[in-house]
């Protein structure tokens, strides 16, 4: 297991490698010169130049790459041009608010969202079923902002229960946690859904029935652990879209985590935040991707005994699908 | 032959999705914003931005249904106006990472062995970074703009249209009917365009569906976070986050246009789903 | 060898889909006595599998609807037991064996957990004494015990069909539902698993149903036969009544696409035409469409069983009585 372990960290370095290199090419077709904009208007052209010169702006984008890389392989993330803070520093503050607001809103949606699945795919054919999965369905289709709007009038402007933003205290955390993971869990309950139904339907559970096990054993020895194979695999998925989603959600609450670093670097064209900050926030993505392949080949013996094979290739790449179509 | 095998099993989705009385619902709202977007000219009642100082923050009155916003703008016309926007970042949108996609897959798929294993690198890394981030990267780093913003949901969406065409070329690519055709000497272009995307046809047309409404749902974002469409053009993300300053004296502000940002989507999703089942009837029961 | 261990009467099965009701059994009788195999036989969709799982309860509950009919098993009408006095039959007293072992074995449990869990649900026993009991059961299917602890995909499947066997006798059942258990496996693997169910048949002295449309498995294995077409059992006898003096035009024609080694014929002589499609079955005799000695009355009314020697019963209007 460990030596799977490894050889997937390994397989994440040309993964890294190339993100570093398209976040590169991004920020070098960018109309707009970043030593212009640290400088503004009233700077002549020679301090401009002179800037370029010490930022090594001018150098061909290899050397630029390449003497990234060599910097990040060092643990420097450069230095922000807007606040000359070592970016490393500022990120190191800002990273545990991103994950304790991204894990917070997971670990909600996975609590509520598996028994709303399981409970919907065991009432099939009911009204019970088709409202949970209408209710699913609208808050899969709502904007998580629009949530988070919704929650600010209501909790904290009109029954002024909870802060309107902040994460001063405990309480602050409540209401991003809630906009971002209403969806999430209306995914993982669709999820968990159907992949109860699709197991259902499986041999082996006519198999069970016949040895005469309850509907309760049936479900939930023989069903569950089943289903819970592409489930698991969802919600790395949907790990990914929330760290996506921390980026409004940090915005609307104000909360200085990393997506709203990443969104103050993109308008101020800060590229060494920009840079590091998608790295870092894709290295998160891509361990918990890892971790997620982990965990499934722990609970499918068939995987666990070959460690590398197609199927779990192509579960992983379930997840990333699901990440993809999964909404903000 | 192949013309009229085609048609029946056109046919015979659509009379699977009728029973589906959400898709069909869901369908016909798809179709009337459709139209609504079209015609916006002719449905509005005032300029998407005629201003009216006298107006600001008015109340629904008989002139102005749902009322009118900050500069006295009617929203209604604005909600009608917006709709061109929001649902052109759906479907422009997905037409282009559609496009770019299916070439994608398509090649990767057909030809197999060392193109197959770059592309899938590619995408592997295009995965790796969290989608909706990478649109905001591209959006911003063009420049926020309703073209810049199409272009960033399109680019940003592109791999999974890719790996569904590989998925499905790769369980067709065997079939006796492909090697026939091949036997027969007929082009790759021909094969693939013939033979391999008419059986591809029904996962891309859940994952387009459903790609709608999620652009349209991601567009609206980066409009909310300013790096979609620019006033005074109206939209609907946007007219959400004109809302939000005045949450408490005026919600309905923030609460059409959300309904409106809801309803394509949930549209989508809805008809989405009614057309995997109807696709594959199995999975129902 | 005389008394019935199982009796079905007059069942009747259909499933409704959205468009259709589908006729998947229809009015039948059958009788199977203790310590006798019988032999189903018949064509893919002919309802074999339907009746196997009615008795058992087993029928997909939204679809299907049992219409009418008593399916009587040692004494008991199990379609008027209550689900949890169905439960204690289902794997104790009735146990199954499915077509596919490939699907058949759940994935991520050892084959041992899932044989001893039929052993522990219908024995008040403690879980190391069922795992004792499971690797008995094991190795008197042939499988060394110390594969107790592998997982499904870890056998071939013949071995995987073995272990399903083995759990299907592991409470040592009155009767045995046996669903094609070899159609998925190799010739040579159908031979051996087919010898081995014979062994233990006589050894835990239990009845079994065989369904299969392999007539040379029902030869070499069966006391009796009954022959589905369509919903029907059309032709119900001891094999050796049913081989030697088959009544019915449907088990003549089952008879003339066999191979024979030693005929001097040079073709097989395949039944013309397709089964009735079950959403709308003939008014009359269901076989009068592929019947080459169909007569208007054969179209007309379907026919009554005749019963052509003791205990070989026809449905035919053809059939000349025993006298």
């Amino acid at each position: 297991m460990l030596r799977y372990i490894g050889k997937r960290l390994l397989m994440l370095i040309p993964v890294l490698l190339g993100i570093s290199l398209v976040v590169i090419i991004l920020i070098d077709i960018t109309p707009g010169d970043p030593a212009r904009m640290m400088l503004g208007t009233q700077a002549t052209e020679e301090q401009v130049e002179q800037l370029r010169e010490d930022l090594g702006l001018n150098d061909p984008i290899y050397v630029r790459y390449g003497r990234f890389l060599w910097n990040t392989i060092n643990g420097d993330f450069g230095t922000s041009l807007m606040t000359k803070r070592p970016v490393a520093d500022e990120m190191l503050l800002r990273l545990p608010y991103t994950l304790l607001l991204v894990s917070l809103s997971l670990v909600m949606s996975v609590i509520i969202g598996i028994p709303i699945g399981i409970y919907a795919a065991t009432h099939q054919h009911t009204w019970r079923d088709s409202g949970v999965m209408f209710l699913s369905m609208i808050c899969v289709s709502v904007p998580s902002f629009v949530f988070a709007l919704l929650l600010i009038r209501l909790f904290g402007v009109k029954l002024q229960w909870l802060p309107l933003s902040g994460v001063e205290s405990w309480r602050g955390w409540i209401l991003p946690c809630v906009a971002m993971g209403l969806g999430l869990t209306a995914l993982i309950a669709r999820q968990m859904r159907s992949d109860l139904l699709e197991i259902i339907r499986q041999d082996y559970i006519t198999t069970a029935r016949a040895k005469g096990l309850s509907e309760g054993k049936v479900i939930y020895r023989h069903s569950l652990k089943n289903a819970a194979i592409p489930v698991i695999m969802v919600i790395g998925g949907v790990f990914g879209s929330s760290l996506g989603g921390s980026l409004i959600a940090e915005q609307i609450y104000s909360i200085p985590g990393m997506g709203d670093y990443i969104m103050k670097g993109l308008s101020n064209r800060d590229y060494p935040v920009i840079q590091s900050g998608i790295l870092v926030i894709s290295s998160m993505f891509a361990l918990v991707i890892l971790l997620v392949d982990v965990i499934f080949a722990l609970v499918d013996p068939r995987i666990r005994s070959q460690y590398v094979s197609k199927k779990r290739g192509r579960m992983s790449k379930i997840a990333k699908e699901t990440e993809e179509i999964q909404a903000v | 032959m192949q013309k009229k095998r085609k048609k029946s099993r056109l046919y015979e989705i659509w009379r699977q999705l009728r029973k589906n009385k959400l898709a069909v619902a869901a369908l016909v709202v798809l179709v009337l914003l459709l139209l609504v977007a079209v015609f916006a000219p002719l449905l509005a009642p005032y300029p998407y931005d005629q201003l009216n100082a006298k107006l600001s923050f008015a109340d629904a009155s008989k002139e102005h249904l749902l009322g009118n916003d900050r500069l006295g703008r009617d929203i209604l016309s604005r909600l009608i106006y917006g709709s061109r926007q929001s649902l052109s970042m759906g479907v422009v949108a997905v037409a282009i990472a559609a496009t770019i996609g299916i070439t994608i897959g398509a090649i990767a798929g057909f030809y197999g062995r060392w193109v197959d294993n770059l592309c899938m690198r590619l995408l592997d890394i295009y995965q790796a970074m969290p989608m909706f981030l990478l649109c905001v990267a591209l959006a911003a780093i063009l420049g926020p703009s309703l073209r810049n913003a199409i272009i960033a949901l399109g680019v940003g969406t592109v791999p999974g249209y890719a790996r569904i065409m590989r998925a499905s070329i790769l369980t067709v690519r065997e079939k006796e009917y492909v090697e026939a055709a091949r036997a027969i000497d007929a082009s790759d272009a021909n094969i693939i365009l013939k033979h391999i995307l008419p059986n591809a046809i029904g996962p891309l047309i859940v994952q387009i569906t459903m790609g709608v409404g999620g652009c349209i749902l991601a567009g609206s974002a980066l409009s909310f976070i300013g790096l979609g469409v620019q006033p005074p053009l109206p939209e609907w993300g946007a007219m959400i986050s004109d809302g939000r300053s005045y949450l408490r004296e005026a919600p309905r502000l923030t609460i059409y246009p959300s309904i409106c940002v809801m309803l394509s989507v949930l549209s989508c999703n809805l008809l989405g789903d009614g057309l995997r089942d109807a696709l594959d009837p199995r999975l129902k029961n | 060898m005389e008394e019935n261990l199982l009796e079905i009467r007059d069942l009747a099965v259909e499933y409704h889909t959205d468009d259709d009701v589908i006729y998947a059994v229809n009015n039948i009788d059958l009788t199977v006595k203790k310590g006798e195999t019988l032999g189903l036989v018949g064509e893919t969709g002919a309802g074999k599998t339907t009746i196997a799982k009615s008795i058992l309860r087993i029928l997909p509950p939204l679809q299907a609807k049992l219409m009418s009919g008593e399916i009587i098993f040692d004494g008991q009408d199990v379609l008027k037991l209550s689900e949890k006095e169905m439960r204690k039959i289902r794997g104790n007293r009735i146990a199954m064996i499915f077509q596919d072992p490939m699907t058949a074995l759940n994935p991520i449990e050892t084959v041992g957990y899932q044989i001893a869990e039929a052993i522990k649900q219908h024995n008040k026993i403690h879980r190391s004494e069922a795992d004792k009991r499971a690797c008995d059961m094991l190795e008197m299917v042939g499988i060394p015990m110390d594969r107790f602890d592998e997982y499904p995909h870890q056998f071939s499947g013949g071995m995987k069909q073995r272990v399903v066997i083995a759990m299907a006798l592991a409470c040592n059942p009155g009767l045995l539902l046996a669903d094609e258990p070899t159609t998925a496996l190799d010739v040579t693997i159908q031979a051996q698993v087919l010898d081995m169910m014979r062994s233990l048949r006589t050894r835990l002295d239990t009845s079994v149903i065989l369904i299969t449309h392999d007539l040379g498995v029902v030869a070499d294995f069966c006391d009796s036969v009954a022959v589905t077409y369509a919903g029907e059992i059309v032709e119900r006898g001891t094999a050796r009544h049913v081989f030697k003096s088959p009544g019915h035009p449907y088990t003549l024609g089952l008879f003339g696409s066999l191979p024979r080694l030693n005929s001097t014929e040079r073709r097989l002589s395949p039944i013309k035409g397709l089964m009735p499609d079950p959403t709308d079955l003939p008014k009359g005799c269901r076989f009068c469409d592929r019947c080459p000695e169909a007569s208007e009355q054969c179209r007309e009314a379907p026919p009554a069983g005749v019963e052509t020697e003791p205990g070989h019963i026809v449905k035919c209007h053809l059939a000349k009585g025993a006298g």
